[in-house]
């Protein structure tokens, strides 16, 4: 690799075109050394630059006012009361988990760890969004169990609950799983740290595990499609070490404690390459590296493969002019690394040294104004095949097979190999309410978390697919009685090149731009994966949502569980809308139709006066209605709740499988006041039995025991994973 | 009562032990630096959960050899109470401070769920609020719990009554479902012959506040208080 | 010189990874395999150059840290003609 001559075949291998290779000579005057080409190149790729993406993400609405930094940082900042404020941010890993699950998941819950710690906060939660291929397809067991493993692996040792998440199967997966990791944190509203050098002269510090010659490549790596040859990128893949990660944290935040630092970013995606071209970047400032001083792992490193590695657990740091001696005995006693290798210029150029040379010199601004912007040509995605003939449905029988199917069947084989309860705050874990509750230790205040999307529904329309996921997180939210605060976006598309995928991103983001602005559920942080293509197939189109809301009373929270004895009644609107429902697919074997319509001034009034009877306390269980439509959500209540029901009402498939939005069910003593309440406030209600019992009896007068309904949710996971 | 937290690098229940004890004993824990050799004035030392030394070359091995682990023999030879959990279970194995092993989860697989585990003696200061053949729920959240000691030693425990924790079902009875980990003869909770050294895999720790799904571990956080009043 | 370091689980204890293994051989069709025990290669540079003071020292680690002597077995080999 360091003999090839520097060339535009070179940089095309780095993956820049022509045009940018051409730009690269321009900004240099001269032919870039490997180690400046290999810096534009991973400055310059998708991952880094988001060359394909910005000219959209810019519209999306990014304020608020308790929004206390929004996209730009390594994670979004919200102000949660009592002088706090939740970080948080979702970021993919998806190719690295098809290479290598276990890693490429592991690496993936470490690199957010490090986001949201990096901004000063003690990460208390993490949710994860996953999708997978066909299970009937060999290889999806084996990245199902890789990928959970590696969750749990990294998770479970640094001592984050893992409280939530979502997944789903579809074949459009295959080759091309998405591991989408969100972590959330805590801090003290004025302790905030970002990543914006300051201080021509201050020492710049390296911290934590030494580099090795890992993932080189790997953000360019993230901005390719898969061909055949996926399995020999192999070694490129980064090899995670979560008792660094947990040193790390501690070491961080303690010395987060004093006034040592001035700036500080982890070291992601293409490494020390851009924590300190960002960092220098955005300060205004130039950077001086010698890379000598870098604690190296391997012997023998060139300067492009260290500016290039993306070795895992370090994080680079501007101090205070005579902070190193605080901040080295912080770090030995954590047994980290600790080296000063550099310091900030006037100069508004990165210069790295190495064994007496000048291995790259590049000023900052044109590397970072200069840097491509496309606005890719789109197109609208095709209209959806309309729905065909369909069969009559039979509740009990249909809802059987619906609960147990890939996307609906119980996570617990999944959850349970999660640590959900580690630092004692764990209110709602997995599974027990539409959103996990997590509660800010010493204080009253708890945090509502979730991941939504539904790669379907925006398959079959972007705009209003996209727009439902936000809907979803608001009313998982509110579902469990917090108040949504804001978003943070994880864009998972195919390849940006081709028109039609360009216009599914296109149409996504103005979806979730409308309905985070009628919902004031702004996105305050994100990440883009473009590429997500096998052989030139795409994923299904998949924005990811993570929405974060506030309780001001953990005690307030409400779950979805139902007790004996209490009304069900769905607040709403009476449901018939069967396209690209689950019904449609599992039992009428037809992806097909129009997603349901979003209406977002109803998704408002609705979830309002559903917060507001939670608050005043009459609520004893609450759960939003989404894939499988309303028997499912109720049946899903029972089960949490061990118990049975009777339910009255129409027998026909469209009012108990028809997905339309802007629903709850909801559990209370006096069903029949709720219906008279909600009615009054305008919102249309409907009683729908009355808890009890241990079966579900339908209005069609068919009976399910819990324990049949309880085996066919349970079946599916063990089954696919234990055999 | 004075109780101190042993923080391993790597530990991280340390937290979620602080808030029970304190709870228990309005006293806040001290907490002692692996490095750390002077425990004088301690009526507990717990050794909480987490991955010493990242559990990489068995669990609890390397912490085993640290430098406080002299001092903690020496409170335990002075007859101070010592409790495990977790992690800090596995620490006393390997430091043979406890008799057996954690071996890996039979299933191979983390476990992270409820267990519901039966008291099998309560003339302890660890377990004196309970009730004997009280079943009591407490998280579980490991992949090597797995307790395994040879037919004599598990004899000698039995035969002693030192197996203080079993896992059991709901209703209290000892079967092979219940022993999610597989541990031998359903044991969960150990102690020395002197009952003042305590090690057990599941959580009461994590089960203190109502608010988070129950309080079957308080007992045993007030149990210690009242006995180790000062 | 290195000293390789094998740790095997006592005859005896239940080795579950040793036993998936075996089943996974099984459910690849490799016939005719028995019992699968799985343990640990643990391979150390030693400064020591005369090679029965290097199996001593590697033993004493092994008792001492690298192996769990009342679930582990373990054998110290020294690598010959090796003077790295």
């Amino acid at each position: 690799m360091t003999n090839k001559p520097v060339n535009q075949a070179l940089a095309a291998e780095f993956g820049l075109n022509a045009e940018e290779y051409a730009r690269v000579l321009d900004i240099m005057g001269r032919t870039p050394t490997l180690t400046e080409l290999g810096i534009f190149s991973v400055m310059w790729s998708e991952h880094c630059s988001y060359k394909s993406s910005r000219v959209w993400l810019r519209t999306l609405p990014t304020k608020a006012p308790w929004v206390i930094h929004g996209p730009g940082e390594n994670a979004g900042v919200v102000a949660i009361g009592e002088g706090l404020a939740a970080i948080f941010k979702m970021e993919s890993h998806n190719h690295p988990s098809f290479i290598e699950p276990y890693q490429g998941a592991a690496t993936g819950v470490g690199g957010i760890l490090r986001d949201v710690f990096t901004m000063g906060a003690r990460p208390v939660a993490n949710l994860n969004a996953l999708r997978f291929g066909d299970p009937k397809n060999p290889v999806t067991r084996r990245i199902v169990d890789g990928v959970v493993r590696g969750i749990g692996g990294y998770g479970n040792c640094v001592g984050v609950p893992t409280v939530g998440g979502e997944i789903n199967f579809h074949p459009a997966y295959d080759g091309n799983p998405l591991v989408n990791a969100m972590t959330v944190g805590i801090a003290p509203a004025d302790r905030i740290f970002l990543s914006a050098a300051a201080g021509i002269g201050n020492p710049v510090v390296y911290v934590g595990s030494r580099t090795g010659r890992d993932g080189i490549h790997g953000a360019t790596m993230a901005s390719a499609e898969f061909g055949a040859d996926a399995e020999a990128k192999r070694p490129t893949v980064q090899v995670g070490d979560p008792f660094v990660e947990k040193l790390l944290i501690e070491a961080c935040l303690e010395l987060m404690a004093t006034d040592a630092i001035v700036a500080i970013q982890d070291m992601g995606a293409a490494g020390l390459t851009s924590s300190s071209v960002e960092m220098a970047g955005k300060g205004g400032v130039g950077i001086e590296l010698d890379l000598d001083q870098v604690p190296q792992r391997e012997t023998g490193m060139s300067a492009y493969e260290m500016m290039l590695s993306e070795s895992q657990e370090r994080m680079l740091i501007v101090l205070r002019p005579g902070a190193e001696e605080i901040t080295r005995a912080i770090f030995e006693k954590w047994e980290l690394d600790f080296a000063v290798i550099g310091h900030l210029t006037d100069t508004g150029r990165i210069v790295v040294r190495h064994q007496g040379r000048v291995e790259a010199e590049i000023p900052l601004a044109p590397l970072a104004d200069q840097a491509p912007l496309y606005h890719r040509p789109t197109a609208p995605s095709p209209a959806p095949k309309p729905v065909g003939a369909i069969p009559a449905a039979r509740l009990a029988d249909d809802l059987v097979k619906l609960i147990g199917c890939p996307d609906l069947a119980s996570r617990a084989w999944v959850w349970d190999q999660y640590d959900s309860t580690v630092g004692g705050q764990t209110v709602k874990r997995p599974g027990a309410a539409d959103a996990a509750i997590v509660k800010v230790d010493g204080h009253r205040l708890a945090l509502a978390l979730t991941t939504d999307c539904t790669p379907r529904y925006v398959a079959a329309d972007p705009e209003a697919g996209a727009a439902q996921a936000v809907a979803e997180a608001w009313r998982n939210i509110t579902a469990t009685g917090a108040r949504p605060l804001a978003i943070t976006d994880n864009m998972n598309f195919g390849n940006p090149e081709k028109p039609v995928v360009m216009g599914q991103f296109a149409a996504a983001v103005a979806g979730i731009a409308k309905a985070c602005t009628a919902l004031d559920f702004p996105v305050v942080s994100g990440n883009v994966s473009l590429y997500n293509e096998t052989e030139g197939s795409p994923i299904l189109p998949t924005p990811a949502i993570g929405g974060l809301g506030v309780l001001e009373d953990a005690a307030r929270a409400v779950g979805l569980a139902a007790a004996p004895g209490q009304d069900l009644v769905l607040v709403g609107a009476e449901p018939s809308h069967l396209g690209q429902s689950l019904w449609l697919r599992e039992i009428a074997g037809q992806e097909a139709g129009p997603p349901p319509p979003v209406d977002l001034a109803a998704e408002r009034r609705h979830g309002d006066f559903v917060r507001a009877r939670i608050a005043s306390g009459e609520v004893r269980a609450c759960h939003d209605v989404a894939d499988g439509g309303l028997l499912v959500a109720v049946a899903e209540m029972l089960m949490a709740g061990n118990v049975g029901a009777t339910l009255a009402g129409p027998t026909d498939g469209g009012f108990w499988f028809g997905e339309d939005q802007a629903r709850y069910v909801v559990a209370v003593a006096d069903g029949a006041a709720l219906v008279a309440a909600a009615q009054g406030a305008g919102i249309p209600a409907r009683l729908l039995g009355r808890t009890g019992g241990e079966g579900l009896t339908l209005p069609d007068g068919t009976t399910i025991s819990l324990a049949t309904l309880r085996s066919a949710h349970e079946r599916f996971f063990p089954a696919l994973m234990e055999t | 009562m004075k109780a101190g937290i042993v923080v391993f690098p790597g530990i991280n229940r340390e937290r979620d032990m602080a808030i029970a004890l304190e709870r228990a004993s309005g006293r806040k824990p001290r907490m002692i630096w692996h490095r750390e050799t002077d425990l004088q004035g301690l009526d507990l030392i717990v050794i909480p959960g987490g991955f010493s030394y990242g559990d990489y070359l068995r669990c609890g091995a390397m912490a085993a050899q640290s430098p406080v682990m002299d001092s903690i023999r020496a409170h335990a030879a002075r007859g101070g109470h010592l409790l495990g959990v977790c992690n800090g279970f596995q620490i006393l194995t390997e430091a043979q401070l406890l008799p057996g092993a954690l071996l890996r989860n039979a299933s191979l697989r983390f476990l992270s769920m409820d267990c519901h585990l039966r008291v099998e003696r309560t003339d302890t200061d660890f377990t004196a609020h309970y009730q004997r053949g009280q079943v009591i729920r407490a998280p579980l959240a490991h992949g090597d719990g797995n307790y395994f000691a040879d037919e004599a030693t598990l004899d000698r425990l039995e035969g002693e009554g030192l197996v203080v924790f079993r896992y059991v079902e709901p209703d209290g009875a000892v079967t092979a479902k219940a022993n999610r980990n597989g541990s031998a003869r359903n044991i969960a909770g150990i102690l020395s012959p002197n009952r003042r050294i305590m090690g057990l895999m599941p959580h009461p720790e994590d089960l203190v506040d109502p608010l988070m799904g129950g309080t079957d571990g308080a007992p045993l956080f007030e149990g210690l208080s009242a006995a180790l009043a000062a | 010189m290195k000293a390789v370091v094998t740790v095997m689980l006592k005859p005896g204890v239940l080795d579950p990874q040793g036993k998936a293994i075996g089943q996974a051989l099984s459910h690849l069709g490799f016939a005719g395999v028995g019992e699968v025990r799985a343990g640990k290669v643990i391979e150390l540079e030693l400064a020591e150059t005369d090679p029965d003071a290097a199996k001593n020292a590697a033993e004493s680690m092994a008792r001492k840290l690298l192996a769990n002597t009342v679930i582990e077995s373990f054998k110290v080999e020294i690598a010959k003609g090796d003077a790295a």
